[in-house]
């Protein structure tokens, strides 16, 4: 794999093959020295165009616990805001010849364009409303290891799935890992034609029951002023996950971070099905996982054979 | 009496009037009917003798043009380009645009007024026309803007921009969003004349939407423009201009919906015209699957059925004319994401060998119809319309139907290279253009084979 950009690149084999990678790195987060050197002496920038606390650490710990020096570009104070464009910041970057760029940004496509303006890996780390694989991935791998497979399990996304590039990257990783897709949201939130995308869609929660696990999104309070719902709290009464709509055996999940009392109620957040943290705990050994895949698939120098659990 | 080479709505730069005999080319002119070989002797720029082929004799220096098995039509004519002067020459100016436009066959072009300033008042364009006259190579007509600065919230003085030379009327680029507004210019048009021409679009109902809103821009993750967005401005602005009694011209149709909405006003008897562009006669919303920047344009490139709807529009007469809404940006400018790229293609190089390749050649419409809708867009804003007969200006195009040529291989005549066709391969290359009376254009390696032998048919 040369570039991670978006889901819809990864087939089901290769979707495994990052996960049980990414499980043959659990271990080095648990030694005293949480490092090996798979990566020693190449570089990842972190070019991040969008606030992003959770998405830049985990991929900082990831190149960090593999070795690689980390370099962390955030676009707001930068060049870009004196207009510097992408290309430009690219061009501008990569003269300092990293091996990868891990790039967020507000524009749907653009880490597609980077490849013309570097010969760095690119792994797109959010795109717009586009894509966020490294989140599918992540989720992907948090499910395989909770159920042992996603074959036949029955996903529920629910919230703002419009303005959400999580919820576009784990359709496909989901149907891509044969599991049966649900999206559910008020029908201002949903999509155009989204049952396209090989989903079922509901405008209630009526039918949560049928659900093996629960996808919530983050319901962001800015589309209040665009009138997308009237209000946080018809929202919470319509479509939070709490205790009375979710049952003792589902599972529940969310791309964080969590807004408690609107898409979810503090009790579910801190219930035992919430799978939350093991969410955050998966970014890092998956992002290992995607910094490993596209840099020792391209690795020029001597092969790296110390291997996974080196 | 006989018609000027130049009328006087249109401005181009000095040039040679034309002599030219145009050998065995097969003349098809859809208004005269012609549609057979014929030699056409043009003199001083007119149009001097149409004969049987081999039978017209070059008089003393003019040229001989070899046409056999090329086709001879009137000069196309396109009444939407972007030529970006003032102000906006790095993407195109007065020559490039025109050279651009003689490349693709045209022999009249009608500039938009959203240049930088707008032209939005009678000195800007007595400037602009000013420099037309030196730089122009074809023919060019322009339009003011409707609303002072194009922001829609009073009206330009309308009557003093049609006495410097205006055609009509717009704020393309963007829609007159309020009705009220519209109303009175259409009140006022029965004073000044002039057509006005819309950009039509909701712009509530676009929202941020930089693409056509459906499966695609669902997959993409990238926000959508609706075809409602386009459809009810349409039908109100037909209730309007049909009220008022006014003349309006529809621009660059892209959905069905307004097909049907602009086929109601003509049924009811109001003054509705319109248009459709090669790209959305020959794309859809598939193309922009990549979030290729080229493929970015307002409005954007719609589904399959609009398609269809564009293509039986024109066949049957509901939609008038194509119109290229050639619109260059320059590479640095389209070279962004997907979201932050300006709208518009280029389009006057490529406008009939795409619509020749689209659609003549795999039979959905004839080639005589596309003729004619290729060269109808002037006499809606009352411009003479090109015709191949005797006393005419010289306003032709000769072309070879088979030649195959990949756009962009030799670079653009225009100063931009954001052609929505680029790369492709199409069929119809423009081999020679006269526009009013002059050559204004001669394909490189045609040029060669044409070079003047007194007395002897070129090879």
């Amino acid at each position: 794999m040369r570039h991670l950009l978006s889901i819809e690149d990864l087939d089901r084999a290769a979707i495994d093959r990052i996960c049980d990678r990414a499980e043959a790195f659990e271990e080095v987060g648990e030694r005293d020295i949480k490092k090996v050197p798979a990566l020693r002496g190449r570089t990842v920038l972190n070019l991040f165009y969008e606030a992003s606390t959770r998405t830049r650490s985990s991929f900082e710990l990831a190149a960090k616990r593999l070795s690689a020096d980390v370099v962390n570009f955030v676009a707001s104070g930068s060049s870009v805001e004196k207009g510097e464009s992408l290309k430009d910041t690219v061009l501008t970057l990569s003269a300092h010849r990293p091996d990868a760029i891990v790039i967020r940004c507000p524009w749907a496509g653009a880490p597609a364009l980077l490849p013309r303006w570097t010969d760095a890996a690119i792994v797109n780390a959010g795109d717009g409303k586009h894509e966020h694989p490294t989140q599918a991935l992540l989720d992907v791998y948090t499910l395989r290891r909770r159920l042992g497979t996603l074959e036949g399990a029955n996903i529920w996304i629910v919230g703002d799935v419009l303005h959400s590039r999580v919820a576009r990257s784990n359709i496909l990783a989901f149907q891509a890992m044969g599991a049966t897709v649900t999206v559910a949201g008020p029908p201002t939130l949903l999509p155009r034609d989204v049952q396209a995308l090989g989903v079922e869609v509901r405008t209630t929660l009526d039918d949560l029951r049928e659900a093996d696990v629960v996808y919530a999104l983050r319901m962001q309070r800015e589309r209040m002023g665009e009138s997308y719902v009237p209000s946080l709290r018809e929202y919470a009464a319509a479509y939070q996950i709490d205790g009375r709509r979710l049952g003792a055996r589902q599972l529940l999940m969310h791309p964080g971070p969590v807004n408690r009392g609107v898409e979810l109620s503090g009790d579910v957040v801190d219930s035992p099905q919430s799978l939350v943290l093991e969410q955050v705990a998966a970014g890092v050994v998956v992002r290992m996982a995607v910094l490993y895949e596209v840099l020792a698939s391209t690795r020029t120098g001597e092969p790296v054979t110390e291997s996974q659990t080196a | 009496m006989t018609a000027p080479l130049l009328p006087d709505a249109l401005v181009r730069a000095p040039a040679q009037p034309a002599d030219l005999v145009i050998r065995a080319a097969h003349v098809l002119d859809p208004r005269t009917g012609l549609d057979g070989p014929h030699d056409v002797l043009l003199r001083e720029g007119r149009i001097a003798e149409i004969g049987a082929p081999g039978t017209l004799d070059a008089p003393a220096g003019a040229e001989i043009v070899d046409g056999e098995g090329r086709r001879l039509f009137p000069g196309f004519v396109d009444p939407h380009v972007h030529l970006r002067t003032p102000g906006q020459e790095h993407k195109e100016d007065l020559e490039t645009g025109t050279r651009a436009a003689a490349a693709g066959g045209f022999c009249q072009v009608i500039a938009m007024p959203n240049t930088d300033p707008v032209v939005d008042s009678p000195s800007i364009l007595g400037a602009l026309r000013e420099t037309a006259a030196r730089d122009a190579r074809i023919p060019v007509g322009f339009m003011g803007a409707i609303t002072r600065g194009l922001l829609g919230e009073e009206l330009t003085e309308m009557n003093g921009l049609r006495e410097q030379g205006a055609l009509g009327f717009t704020d393309d680029g963007k829609p007159v969003v309020s009705a009220g507004m519209l109303r009175r210019a259409l009140q006022y048009q029965r004073l000044c004349g002039g057509i006005i021409a819309l950009h039509e679009e909701d712009p509530q109902l676009s929202g941020a939407g930089v693409m056509h809103e459906g499966v695609i821009s669902t997959l993409l993750g990238v926000a959508g423009i609706p075809s409602i967005s386009e459809s009810t401005f349409v039908a109100r602005d037909a209730a309007i201009a049909g009220y008022e009694g006014g003349a309006v011209h529809m621009q660059h149709l892209s959905c069905v919906a307004s097909v049907r909405a602009v086929a109601l006003a003509k049924e009811l008897g109001y003054r509705v015209s319109c248009e459709a562009s090669p790209h959305h006669l020959c794309l859809t919303v598939e193309a922009v699957r990549t979030l290729d920047t080229s493929m970015k344009m307002n409005p954007p490139l719609r589904d399959e059925i609009d398609r269809q709807a564009l293509i039986e529009g024109l066949r049957s007469g509901v939609i008038d004319c194509v119109a290229t809404d050639h619109a260059p940006h320059a590479r640095d400018e389209k070279e962004v994401p997907f979201e932050q790229a300006p709208m518009g293609t280029t389009g006057l190089e490529t406008s009939f060998a795409a619509l020749n390749t689209e659609l003549v050649r795999p039979g959905v419409l004839g080639l005589e119809l596309v003729v004619e809708r290729m060269t109808s867009g002037g006499a809606l804003f009352g411009l003479p319309v090109p015709r191949i007969a005797v006393d005419e200006p010289a306003n032709l195009c000769l072309v070879d139907l088979d030649a195959t040529w990949v756009v962009g291989e030799d670079g653009y005549e225009s100063r931009s290279q954001n052609s929505c066709f680029a790369g492709r391969e199409l069929h119809g290359r423009v081999l020679l253009t006269v526009a009013a009376g002059s050559v204004a254009y001669r394909e490189r390696a045609f040029a060669v084979a044409a070079a003047p032998e007194p007395g002897k048919d070129a090879a």
